[in-house]
């Protein structure tokens, strides 16, 4: 067990975990922020995704020990972005979810898609959300639904 | 499976009763204590005055009309992504003339009176849950209504039909009015009216509208819970070791290693539907997780036949060779070897088994209180789980409180006749009594847990006749029962056939004269499941891929030939096509260069389907560049989430089509353990684009969804047929 100091949302969070633990976990178990989903463990369908330094990360295979300082964004905190606002916003316009549970992953890469490529082509779309699994295949509403925050983001 | 109309159903077994509620709202219920409760009703005794019912309910009301204002529906399915937490509401509340901005839809507890009118279960399943509790959804909401305008009519010293409701509100003559929260204590007090006048559709207000779905905002920002995301005081996290081999046993386990690990509190040796496993019990996941991850388990498989793929296609095909059961004999069979070799196919199709993996993998939490226990899952069998816990504990189902969680996806697999999840739950919950505990299956127990779609081999011999439609079909369909061994076999089996296997075949709508239809069901040591549109799966597959071949060897459009063959009856599937032609015409026939037009069309749980796809091959697979389709469901309840649920379950579809769309058994043993081995499409794998339209029809809705599912994967090998010449029957598709 070792303690880790952690920037999550802008708030300073400690806890005492194993260094092996996964940051998907301590979000979910040990700060009991359950918006961050758990659907493969390997990094292989995205529901996990999260911001750490301001990169999409698969935060199921990220042990707490390698966070460091670097600032935690997540679907919880994304709304207090004004790009992450107009995601969720354009997510629920275009009434994109359906089972829902992917979409906290496929909104949080949106949200670092746009802001490193604020107009994205339908090529940059593919490649940014190409690593998130929705079951039940939202993905044209996806598209959709980021083009429309992108032509709301100024 | 369908003997009674809805309407018949619920007049037979269904009344309304009112009671107040300790906050002053107005409940209604459908119940089955008839005796007790019309008596009740008309001596306006409160239901908690009355003692419980025999069967021990929960206040089982459909709607609540709070003091604030707030309608509360109870909508008597699971929610996992299919809308109807949004569509059955929105049914009620235009019937009732509810102010649709505060209306509220909460997933109703496992419980009789919200068992599935037609099925006798509470499920989610067969794309029933509009197409059975439209009416009685329609009849609640106008006898609500019914009674509040009595309690207004009353007030005023007037009478019902000089009242008019709106919004929540009851307007009176002279401009009187007052709202549904300010009635609900008087209406409570109103009998319940026998029967009730229905608007008729050009009343509706809600029905036939795009409404938004009311799950999205909470879904957007991390605050929906799901059954995984439980969190009760105390809470245990479990994991299992399943056995690698369905129905092993562990023969002994050296737990040395996982008991070390901190936050390990238990490991022990549980029973399983079939075999036994190793549970870990842990204060948190990853502990659990962890500790399985160093259990060192010998097992004992003696005994236990070892699927194999590569055997069993051989076995498979072996099988399809021989007579079976038949399903349809029509016309002659002898007729096609009449036909002359050069006017016969012979085609033979291969699917593979596949899991379902919806994105939250199962889970289920169970706290046993010794005389009673609470459970949490997103299940599609409520009552059937219900009843599955009870019986492990030892307790009466009523004794047993089913809360319906949210559930991310389920496609048929969180509606388990064993309840195998829930049951292995209630194992651990039984040791450890009091305390709260969370089983969850990790994506590997999902991927080589079982439960499948099973694999199919089918072998088609069509004889065509010299105006290049077909004349004599003999189709044979190698695959297990879904349903054997089951208390749905009662339904689904008759003749030693199985039709959720023969669906889509041996009731095709495509005039065949000489058809005959027949199957073997072997027995294989895998659990096999309904996945999203059972059988269609892989029938709609054959019929529209070998369709399509006959209308390309007789060189007559696609859409044309499927219009010539189709019966005349078959209304939805012809008004679907017509529908499509006008749809696509856009673009159908402008396709760039080395793109191709995929065709397909299908029926299924009473829904009629037509697609049209625009494909180019990219990267050694198909791109689908467009996707229209268009839908004959009856009324479309939420035309908004009709679209929806058409333009992502045809993405759904392509799980078929994926290199590594299915699972394989080697030695007895799933050969994929997550996603990196079974894998679901992704974006770029999904249509860009899909356009829904909706056949305008005033007929009873049927599902929406399961009919997506079928279409998509033989529109696109029609395409792929076009663009290289090649015809495709093995899935998954490996290579192009």
């Amino acid at each position: 067990m070792a303690t880790y100091q952690l920037n999550v949302n802008g708030q300073r969070r400690e806890v005492t975990v194993d260094p092996s633990t996964p940051l998907l976990w301590v979000l979910r178990e040990d700060l009991k922020m359950t918006g961050t989903k758990f659907g493969c463990g390997i990094s292989a369908c995205g529901a996990c995704t999260v911001h750490v330094g301001g990169i999409a990360t698969r935060s199921c295979i990220v042990p707490v020990s390698h966070v460091g300082d670097r600032p935690i964004v997540t679907i919880e905190g994304i709304g207090q972005d004004a790009v992450g606002r107009a995601v969720q916003d354009a997510w629920v316009e275009q009434d994109v979810v359906q089972c829902g549970y992917c979409q906290s992953g496929q909104i949080m890469a949106a949200v670092a898609l746009l802001k490193h490529t604020p107009k994205p082509t339908d090529k940059n779309i593919e490649e940014s959300m190409g690593g998130n699994i929705c079951r039940c295949g939202t993905y044209p509403r996806i598209r959709e639904a980021i083009k429309s925050a992108a032509a709301q983001i100024k | 499976m369908r003997t009674r109309s809805a309407k018949q159903e619920l007049n037979r077994r269904g009344f309304l009763r009112v009671s107040f509620a300790a906050a002053g709202g107005l409940f209604v219920s459908l119940h089955l204590a008839r005796r007790f409760d019309e008596a009740a009703a008309q001596e306006g005794v409160s239901a908690s005055q009355a003692p419980p019912a025999k069967n021990g309910y929960p206040p089982d009301a459909f709607v609540n009309i709070r003091p604030d204002g707030k309608i509360v529906i109870q909508v008597n399915r699971l929610e996992f992504g299919q809308g109807v937490q949004t569509a059955l509401p929105m049914v009620l509340a235009d019937e009732m003339d509810a102010d649709w901005s505060n209306v509220i839809g909460e997933l109703a507890p496992a419980a009789d009176v919200y068992k599935d009118p037609l099925f006798g279960i509470q499920i989610v399943g067969g794309s029933g849950s509009i197409a059975h509790s439209y009416q009685q959804y329609r009849e609640l909401g106008a006898k609500t209504r019914a009674m509040l305008v009595a309690a207004a009519a009353d007030r005023w010293g007037t009478t019902s039909d000089q009242c008019r409701t709106e919004a929540s509100v009851v307007h009176g003559p002279g401009g009187k009015s007052a709202t549904y929260a300010e009635l609900a204590g008087d209406a409570a007090r109103k009998p319940v009216p026998a029967t009730v006048r229905l608007k008729s559709p050009t009343e509706f207000r809600l029905v036939g509208k795009r409404i938004k779905r009311l799950d999205s905002r909470p879904k957007c920002d991390g605050s929906l819970k799901f059954g995984m995301d439980l969190d009760l005081p105390g809470m245990k996290v479990a994991v299992i070791a399943h056995p690698p081999i369905f129905g092993a046993r562990v023969k002994s386990v050296n737990d040395t290693e996982a008991r070390a690990i901190e936050g390990v509190r238990d490991v022990f040796e549980i029973p399983l539907v079939k075999g036994s496993g190793v549970a870990v019990v842990a204060d948190k996941f990853w502990p659990a997780k962890q500790a399985r991850s160093r259990l060192k388990i010998e097992w004992d498989a003696t005994g236990l036949d070892r699927a194999d793929s590569s055997e069993l296609w051989t076995r498979y095909k072996q099988l399809s060779r021989t007579p079976g059961n038949v399903a349809l004999n029509q016309g002659n069979e002898k007729v096609l070897d009449q036909v002359p070799e050069q006017n016969r196919i012979l085609a033979e199709y291969e699917f593979p088994y596949l899991p379902h993996s919806p994105m939250e993998p199962l889970n289920t939490t169970v706290r046993f209180d010794g005389d009673r226990a609470e459970v949490w899952a997103g299940s599609q069998f409520q009552t059937v789980d219900q009843m599955a816990v009870a019986e492990v504990l030892g307790l009466e189902p009523q004794r047993v409180t089913f809360h319906t969680e949210m559930a991310g996806g389920g496609f048929g697999r969180r509606a388990v006749g064993d309840s195998h999840v829930q049951r292995e739950a209630a194992t651990i919950a039984k040791r450890l009594r009091g305390t709260a505990v969370k089983l969850v299956w990790t994506r590997e127990d999902d991927v080589q847990g079982g439960y499948y779609r099973p694999m199919h081999f089918h072998r088609v011999e069509v004889g065509i006749g010299p105006d290049g439609f077909p004349v004599a079909w003999r189709h044979m369909i190698v695959g297990q029962s879904i349903t054997a061994d089951t208390p749905f076999a009662n339904f689904t089996t008759k003749n030693g056939v199985d039709s959720t296997m023969t669906e889509g075949t041996a009731d095709t709508h495509y005039k065949i004269p000489n058809l005959h239809v027949s199957v073997h069901h072997p027995k294989v040591n895998v659990p096999v499941l309904w996945w999203r549109s059972v059988g269609h799966t892989h029938t709609a597959f054959v019929m529209e891929t070998l369709i399509d071949e006959l209308a390309t060897r007789a060189k007559i459009d696609p859409v044309a030939y499927r219009r010539r063959l189709l019966k005349p009856e078959a209304g939805k599937l012809h008004r679907t096509l017509e529908l499509l032609e006008k749809a696509s015409a856009g673009w159908r026939t402008r396709l760039p260069k080395g793109h191709a037009l995929g065709v397909s069309c299908h029926e299924s749980f009473g829904t009629g389907v037509a697609c049209a796809v625009d494909v180019s091959i990219e990267n050694k697979r198909p791109k689908i560049h467009r996707a229209t389709v268009a839908v004959d469901c009856g009324v479309a309840v939420n035309p908004l989430s009709v679209e929806s649920q058409f333009q992502a379950g045809v993405t759904f579809g392509m799980s078929q089509l994926m290199a590594k769309g299915g699972v394989t058994l080697k030695n007895g043993m799933v050969e994929q353990r997550n996603f990196d081995g079974y894998t679901p499409p992704y974006i770029v794998d999904a249509p860009i684009a899909v356009d829904v339209h909706i056949v305008p029809s005033t007929e009873a809705p049927t599902g929406c969804g399961e009919p997506p599912v079928p279409v998509i994967s033989p529109a696109v090998v029609n395409a792929l047929a076009r663009l290289t010449g090649k015809r495709y029957r093995s899935l998954p598709l490996v290579s192009i």
